[in-house]
């Protein structure tokens, strides 16, 4: 994973967590790894590694089990959930972005099918 | 941890650390930046108890740089101090005879991970595998305060990945970790906190991602700002 300057890490490590949970690279009731592995897995610091973990965790993303370890939620929902915030987060970036560069919004809707409908490289 | 107060060193009449003050907490990694003969040699030799300062205050755990600082200390300088004849296991008992807090079986496992033979002599090795064992024996010390000067300096990028690994691995919540460098992009997504200093003094310090949030700018991005003239 390519890490992106101007955001805080954590959130990038998060955000590619959840895009495994969408993707179910991750399953729902998952382990994960440990803090330190998380931290050696992404090249990243230990704490970065808790802070991501607590974060996940306040959001309702993930949970701990003591002494056990953190494992993704079993709470169906939270995949729909995360496929919705991740669609909102790219689609709201881009459209802002076009916009502004002039597009109407029917040449944008035109643009989005015919990118989904040709076959990805 | 490390407490440094208005610290000074002068090399004849030039000032290699002048006036640094700063504090290093445990559980976290710091990464002191700043091209070649900024000073950050200087000051951890003098925090390693190797060379004294000419005036200042320079204090470990509240006690003055001596015995018990020096044996809760690992220092990793750049240059190879070996002697050509051992093997990386002379090396190891070498460390276990000078250190208490050496663990063997940390350092086999290091050796292991980082694809070093035991049996091998120090004469015939690569710099990057010199490199590799520097770090294992250093991390395999149980101290406190471990600085390791230049640690990816000139190691391949499959060596450097370990190198990584292996600090953040051997890193823990009661240990602070120094490291130094004057290239930052591979240090930058392992560090919790940024020294730059530049003619011996400090010029900007603080969380890593603090600074990166203020400035709107990554630290490799801050060190060229700080550094380009």
């Amino acid at each position: 994973m390519d890490f992106r300057s101007n955001i805080p890490l954590y959130l990038q490590v998060m955000d590619d967590i959840k895009k495994k949970i969408i993707t179910g690279d991750l399953a729902l009731g998952a382990r994960l790894p440990s803090t330190r592995e998380l931290a050696v897995q992404y090249q990243i610091n230990p704490n970065t590694a808790v802070r991501v973990y607590n974060e996940l965790e306040s959001q309702g993303i993930t949970f701990t089990r003591r002494g056990i370890g953190t494992f993704v939620t079993e709470d169906p929902s939270w995949k729909n959930r995360l496929r919705r915030e991740m669609a909102e987060t790219l689609i709201g970036d881009l459209v802002g972005q076009l916009k502004e560069a002039g597009f109407t919004k029917q040449e944008l809707l035109d643009t989005i099918s015919r990118f989904y409908d040709q076959p990805s490289a | 941890m490390l407490e440094c107060k208005d610290l000074v060193k002068t090399y004849r009449n030039k000032a290699a650390v002048n006036h640094l003050s700063l504090q290093v907490e445990p559980g976290r990694i710091y990464a002191l930046l700043g091209p070649n003969g900024s000073g950050k040699t200087t000051f951890m030799k003098m925090a390693a108890g190797l060379v004294k300062p000419n005036s200042g205050e320079l204090l470990f755990e509240g006690k003055p740089i001596g015995v018990y600082s020096k044996a809760h200390t690992a220092y990793m300088p750049t240059e190879a101090y070996f002697y050509p004849y051992m093997t990386g296991a002379d090396a190891g008992k070498y460390y276990q005879d000078f250190f208490d807090d050496f663990d063997p079986d940390q350092y086999a496992r290091l050796l292991e991970t980082m694809n070093l033979d035991p049996k091998q002599k120090i004469s015939k090795m690569s710099s990057g595998m010199m490199a590799k064992l520097k770090i294992a024996l250093n991390l395999s010390r149980n101290a406190k305060l471990i600085m390791l000067d230049e640690p990816l300096n000139g190691i391949d990028i499959i060596a450097r990945d370990k190198i990584i690994d292996t600090i953040i691995s051997a890193f823990s919540p009661e240990k602070a970790i120094i490291l130094s460098s004057h290239l930052v992009d591979e240090l930058e997504k392992i560090i919790d906190h940024a020294i730059f200093i530049k003619d011996g003094a400090m010029v900007l310090a603080g969380d890593a991602e603090m600074l990166r949030m203020e400035r709107g700018k990554s630290i490799v991005e801050l060190y060229k700002e700080i550094y380009a003239e």
